[in-house]
């Protein structure tokens, strides 16, 4: 269980990423979290892994106290989290299986990662998972043969060989093609529900979060300004995430526009349409 | 996916670079087979490079207390040598290669034409300066106007190649646009190959003037003169403080001339 | 035209001059170039303050006269050059050996994504840089000749010492270039430093290092050619010796031979570096 409180950035320039927040995740949950770009969305996820450091606040995984840690300590705690990228970050030029075994690399010492010579039960555990999200296949090809969805599994396997309590994903169908999109969110929920992992989704596309995560959070310019369940965010809701903008017209083809229902339901159409 | 399916416990990288095994037992062997012939034949006289160490020191001792004033006049002089060589030969190699490089331009020159360029370049290029010099020094004498005449002809094949190699691959729907108004070959030049061009030549020009400044240091060794020969001068009479000034002025001239052009070239974008 | 008169309702009348530039950036233009002819005629006047013209006028005669005895080239005395060209061959495989060896963790410390201390350690790998790529390896091996004595090895540490900067300098740029999404990425597993290296920077930069690597090498069997003629070893030597008994048929013989290897370096090095990348 996840369990941030008053969290807050300050970059050096200046600039005030996140301001105030404040959740919990309670296991096996899903939260998607969406928001205009630079709203803080990335640097959210980052400093609960502290790939950015937090200014103030804390973030407690389980009972482990997040933002004091030394540096030894601070990798220990990120072998617990796993975490999806944008883009996937695979190391392109390493095969399949090494980014995979990759996700070990905080519990094996220096010289047996060096000579690959990796425990017989981390290479079994990254075969099932490579036949999980359906690459058993590929595992000795260099991961800049494989196409955009099949990195992300990958990437989505990598996560996962790290045996994490949390999961922290960041935009992860930025970059892919709306059915790919769909089939990594949905594998993404799928896992997060076989194995009651809690997850933090980072993602821009409204309809896609609706569809597939159990709850929103809304940020703007570093506040949290929406935490609800996807079925009840409303127009209203989403301008106060966004700014004002005439949502039901994302569909040009309703003559008939019904303000209450609408906005759902054409979300919902999009999400499903493209 | 089958759920109780068992996964094997190994997992060995595959090859990446070599992939038949043949090749990949003897390449190790052969590497290994030619260290040994090679370090062999090097004929190491342990008792001089022993002897030698101590003298090391008293060069980094040198290079640490560096002595500019006993040695100052020899010092200016062949810094200005060296300074004014480097200008002269860059601005002619410049002047020079502009012609050569569009004659080896082949999107713009006829077959002949573009042979001979393309000789001359090659000849320019494959022959290192310091022979160069050698020849030039036996021919004009001592001093630095052999070595002027060094640098701008290494110079040319320089810059005459990456020249030509730019106008090739300059937009060749532009020059079609212009050669469709009727051009002349000079016009045609002129407004489609000058504009594209300039700016990558100022730059490569800058980036010579450096390489010719130091080359200038090198080859008054045989007598083209510039700071080389002092250079030579000094150690030749293990005055290494003199010598270790005079690689100090190098060095910041190089780093100076480094920053300058990047500089400069920023401006003039 | 028009659409033109509707629109703005004024007679239409165009100036007729144009010019490129404004009058400033012009006559800016004009005073650069001026000042640039008049540095050129004054360095052409001090550099040859000493140029004896009797000497430049009879550059043509002494080139015929050399020209003359060059040619036949004297093929006889290619056996005694495979000595002194194996040699040459050492000094630049083994010195871009050194030089790589040594520039890799210069490299390392010198980028900036994997040094250690931007502050003290990063600064000081730059100077290394510097101090090794502003000296040339002719430089070098006249210093090591003075110190080590002359033969095979003072070559190959000139070699090296000036690969370390050249090797190091293209590095660490390929350091600084690679994806930091991959580093964060293995960094987020819990991986420590080293091993952040191993996974996630290494495997990006490794084709740039071998392509750096074997251009360097084709540098080096051109610089290696030359070395012996401060005693550094190698076909320089017999160039030198050569050209002090003025028998340039010999120069001539020599000269091929450097040519020909020259060629056949840059072509295997060029095809390696294919077959790498």
């Amino acid at each position: 269980m996840l369990t941030i409180d008053q969290l807050t950035k300050t970059y050096a320039a200046g600039d005030t990423a996140l301001r105030d927040v404040t959740f919990r995740v309670p296991q096996g949950q899903v939260v998607g979290l969406i928001g205009p770009s630079g709203a803080g969305k990335s640097t959210l996820i980052r400093c609960i892994n502290r790939l950015v450091e937090p200014s103030s606040g804390t973030i407690h995984l389980g009972e482990t106290d997040l933002v004091n840690l030394g540096s030894r300590k601070l990798r220990q705690a990120r072998r617990r989290i796993g975490m999806i990228f944008q883009e996937y970050a695979l190391v392109e030029r390493l095969t399949v299986m090494e980014n995979v075994l990759s996700g070990r690399l905080g519990y094996v010492p220096f010289w047996r990662s060096f000579t690959r010579r990796f425990p017989g039960r981390d290479i079994e555990n990254a075969y099932r998972l490579l036949d999980r999200v359906g690459l058993i296949d590929h595992a000795d090809k260099r991961a800049d043969a494989l196409s955009g969805g099949q990195r992300q599994r990958v990437g989505i396997a990598r996560a996962l060989a790290q045996e994490p309590e949390l999961l922290l994903v960041d935009e992860p169908t930025a970059s892919l093609d709306p059915r790919t999109s769909r089939q990594i969110m949905r594998l993404i929920t799928e896992i997060c529900a076989e194995r009651q992992l809690p997850a933090i989704v980072n993602i821009h596309d409204v309809p896609l979060a609706q569809q597939f995560v159990d709850r929103l959070i809304g940020l703007r310019a570093g506040r949290m300004v929406v935490d609800d369940a996807p079925e009840r965010l409303d127009e209203a809701m989403l301008t106060e995430i966004y700014g004002a903008e005439d949502w039901s017209a994302t569909d040009q083809d309703d003559d008939d526009p019904d303000p209450d229902g609408e906005a759902q339901g054409t979300l919902r159409l999009v999400g499903t349409a493209t | 996916m089958t759920p109780n399916a068992s996964y094997p416990r190994r997992w060995k990288r595959p090859p990446q670079l070599v992939t038949t095994r043949r090749w990949r037992l003897a390449l190790p062997l052969l590497i290994l087979a030619y260290l040994i012939l090679a370090v062999g034949s090097l004929e190491v006289d342990v008792n001089r490079v022993v002897e030698g160490l101590e003298r090391g020191a008293r060069f980094v001792q040198g290079f640490l207390q560096p002595d500019f004033t006993s040695r100052w006049g020899d010092i200016r002089q062949g810094l200005i040598e060296s300074l004014t060589m480097t200008l002269t030969a860059t601005v002619v190699g410049v002047l020079i290669s502009i012609p050569i490089g569009i004659g080896a331009a082949r999107n713009l020159s006829p077959r002949p034409v573009y042979l001979v360029c393309r000789a001359i370049v090659a000849v320019s290029r494959s022959l290192q300066e310091i022979i160069i010099a050698i020849f030039l020094v036996a021919m004009f004498g001592f001093g630095p106007f052999a070595g002027f005449l060094t640098l701008a002809f290494a110079s040319i094949g320089f810059l005459a190649k990456l020249l030509a190699d730019d106008i090739e691959e300059a937009n060749a729907s532009q020059i079609e646009a212009i050669r469709a108004t009727g051009a002349s070959g000079w016009q045609l030049i002129h407004y489609a190959v000058q504009p594209q061009v300039m700016p990558r030549l100022i730059g490569l020009s800058l980036y010579r003037l450096d390489i010719n400044f130091r080359e200038s240091s090198v080859i008054g060794i045989v007598g083209a003169g510039g700071i080389g020969a002092t250079l030579n001068t000094a150690i030749d009479r293990y005055e290494y403080d003199s010598a270790g000034a005079i690689l100090l002025i190098v060095i910041a001239i190089v780093m100076l001339t480094e920053y300058g052009s990047s500089y400069l070239r920023k401006f003039l974008q | 035209m028009s659409a033109l008169d509707t629109r703005s309702g004024e007679p239409t009348h165009y100036s007729q001059i144009w010019t490129f530039r404004t009058p400033r950036a012009r006559l800016a233009l004009w005073a650069g170039w001026l000042a640039l002819v008049a540095l050129f005629v004054w360095c052409w006047q001090v550099m040859n303050e000493g140029t004896l013209w009797i000497f430049v006028a009879d550059a043509p005669d002494q080139a015929v006269d050399i020209g003359s005895r060059m040619f036949p080239p004297k093929l006889a005395y290619l056996p005694e050059l495979l000595m002194p060209l194996w040699d040459t061959l050492n000094i630049a495989t083994l010195g871009t050996l050194g030089g790589v060896i040594l520039a890799v963790p210069v490299a390392f410390l010198a980028a900036r994504n994997t040094t250690p201390s931007a502050l003290l350690v990063r600064p000081v790998a730059l100077f290394v840089i510097v101090t090794s790529r502003s000296i040339n390896s002719l430089i070098w091996a006249l210093l090591l000749v003075a110190i080590i004595g002359p033969g095979l090895l003072a070559g190959i540490v000139a070699i090296a010492l000036r690969s370390i900067g050249f090797v190091g300098k293209l590095l660490y740029e390929a350091i600084e270039e690679t994806e930091a999404g991959q580093v964060e990425a293995v960094t987020a597993t819990g991986a420590g430093r080293a091993q952040v290296i191993h996974y996630a920077v290494v495997p990006q930069v490794l084709p740039a290092f071998w392509g750096i690597s074997m251009f360097r090498w084709d540098i080096n069997i051109r610089e290696s050619t030359i070395l012996g003629l401060v005693g550094a070893g190698g076909i320089g030597m017999k160039l030198q010796s050569s050209i002090d008994t003025l028998a340039w048929s010999q120069v001539a013989t020599i000269l091929i031979l450097i040519l020909g290897t020259v060629v056949v370096s840059e072509v295997l090095s060029a095809r390696v570096r294919r077959a790498l990348i």
